[in-house]
């Protein structure tokens, strides 16, 4: 958890990250979504497997820090959630 | 015999192959993405070709910028490896137009084959018995909810256009089929741009046993023996092994006899495996085939003494079979293991990264396919396999023992990788007297299972 009170949401592993299950499909969320434990907040595709970014508590997302399609590192913070 | 041949792939695949036209002495042509600057293959191959940035999609899946490498340095012949154009039935037919022989099978036997629903109409045309399913490809949500419910839960969800495990989901119940559609969906366009899917009933305590097959593509068909490759993640094969230990009397014969007789029906041409769903009465299912050599082909190699690739170019010069059933000889028990670069303590997650520091096994009846070496940076870009670690023995009990030792002797420091699952499974009794089904790994992996299904 961060001082201002939100939690990171970060990447497990490295990869490309996707927002939405499918170019033709609306994202998972947008920020002012609220969630619960466990939602989809995105993808991550890593050495052609996909894996699911889940939410790690119930709350309203409050900002998605990365692009669509953007490569990102292991650790990077992809998203914040309020309580 | 080809004069030059261009191989259109990466990795241990293009290793292998080129140096099996180096020992036949055609002359080899790499391709390779800008991330593959320094990979083996390139160093390995007699010329090499830039296709292009890291992303399969703009290099190593280029049909145009392949072909126009093949011609520009003159090579008579494509052999496009596993995964990325191998089976692409475009490809197949751009070779032939470009008059390039593509050493694989017919552009129409791929796009038979490729099809999973239409392979399934022409196996039970040919009398191979197939897994109950939908007889149509499931077209929304709400359809494959029907559907399901008609076949009876569990199901498998797959891509019609599949193969290698993507877009594949098993569906417990009816609360897990909208996460599986939409997961198989997304997961199915990307990997082979068709979103199509359509339902098979579960098999459960099933094995998956395959038979490796030659064709003339006139109708003149022979195998090679079967394998037996159950152990697996996320429907993905991470062991295999010739012959299959404990099958019920006859059900090897049968096997064979199903696959020769597809081969014969398809007029399939060149090197292909025909997979099937042995259930624990012994009873066995057509499961798909696959149209190009397989990942897993060096442990029939070992058993039979041939060279499949070798097999592959003879059956491309000269369109027919290079030997006869008859001469097919089997002679004792290969293990193959797939060292990949994926941490077994945390769900298989992808491990990219770099390798610090590598040593391989020797010995008797070692062998090691792989394109890796000390240094390497494993990239994001492409699949896991580092490695093929295979052992041959004059029996299972002996191929084991060498499996033992030769995995104690790697050493692979930097990232994490399979390497440290498979000491695990030479420990559990069903995988070590070979009784072993489909359920191995996640039985041996509790997390894995539950987060398979959330996926």
């Amino acid at each position: 958890m961060a001082d201002d009170g939100l939690t990171d949401v970060k990447a497990l592993i490295s990869g490309t990250f996707y927002r939405a299950s499918s170019p033709d499909v609306p994202p998972f969320v947008e920020v002012g979504t609220a969630v619960r434990k466990g939602q989809t907040l995105g993808l991550l595709e890593s050495m052609k497997l996909f894996s699911k970014i889940k939410a790690p508590h119930d709350g309203v997302v409050r900002a998605i820090d990365t692009q669509n399609t953007e490569q990102v590192n292991v650790g990077q913070r992809l998203f914040r959630l309020s309580r | 015999m080809f004069d030059k041949v261009l191989v259109a792939n990466r990795g241990e695949i293009a290793v292998r192959v080129i140096r099996t036209l180096a020992a036949a002495g055609i002359r080899s042509v790499a391709v390779y993405s800008e991330a593959d600057r320094d990979a083996r293959h390139v160093s390995e191959a007699d010329e090499a070709v830039a296709i292009g940035p890291p992303q399969a999609a703009n290099s190593y899946l280029q049909i145009d910028t392949i072909v126009q490498a093949a011609r520009a340095t003159g090579a008579a012949a494509i052999h496009p490896g596993y995964g990325f154009l191998s089976e692409n039935p475009l490809f197949a037919a751009a070779c032939e137009q470009a008059g390039l022989t593509f050493i694989g099978p017919t552009p129409e036997n791929i796009r038979r084959t490729g099809n999973k629903l239409s392979a399934r109409r022409a196996m039970a045309a040919a009398g191979v018995p197939t897994i109950p399913g939908s007889p149509q490809a499931v077209s929304t949500l709400a359809d494959a909810r029907d559907q399901a419910d008609a076949l009876g839960y569990p199901v498998m969800l797959k891509a019609a256009a599949g193969g290698g495990g993507r877009g594949l989901r098993a569906v417990g119940s009816p609360q897990e089929i909208e996460d599986a559609y939409v997961m198989a969906e997304s997961e199915a366009r990307a990997a082979f741009g068709d979103a199509t899917l359509y339902l098979e009933k579960r098999m459960l305590g099933a094995r998956h046993v395959e038979v490796q097959v030659l064709g003339d593509g006139r109708g003149g068909a022979l195998h090679l023996g079967e394998r037996n490759c159950s152990v697996q993640r996320r429907h993905q094969k991470m062991l295999e092994e010739a012959p299959s230990p404990a099958l019920p009397t006859g059900v090897a014969a049968g096997l064979h006899a199903a696959a020769t007789r597809a081969v014969a029906a398809l007029r399939y041409r060149n090197a292909g495996t025909v997979e099937f769903l042995v259930a624990p009465d012994g009873r066995f299912y057509f499961l798909e085939v696959n149209a190009r050599i397989q990942v897993e082909h060096p442990v029939t190699e070992a058993i039979t003494g041939r060279d499949i690739v070798a097999a592959q170019l003879a059956i491309a010069a000269t369109g027919t079979l290079p030997f006869s059933q008859q001469d097919v000889r089997f002679d004792g028990h290969a293990i193959e293991c797939r060292i990949n670069a994926e941490d077994p303590d945390f769900e298989f997650m992808p491990q990219p990264g770099r390798i610090e520091q590598l040593g391989w096994p020797h010995g008797d009846g070692v062998r090691i396919d792989t394109h890796v070496f000390e240094g390497y940076d494993v990239p994001i870009y492409y699949d896991s396999l580092l490695a093929k670690l295979v052992v041959h023995g004059s029996s299972r009990a002996e191929a084991l023992a060498r499996l033992r030792e030769a995995l104690r002797q790697v050493t692979l420091l930097g990232i994490k990788t399979t390497a440290s699952f498979f000491p695990r499974l030479l420990e559990d009794r069903a995988f070590v007297d070979g009784t072993y089904d489909l359920g191995i790994v996640s039985r041996l992996v509790p997390a894995l299972e539950e987060e398979e299904e959330a996926i």
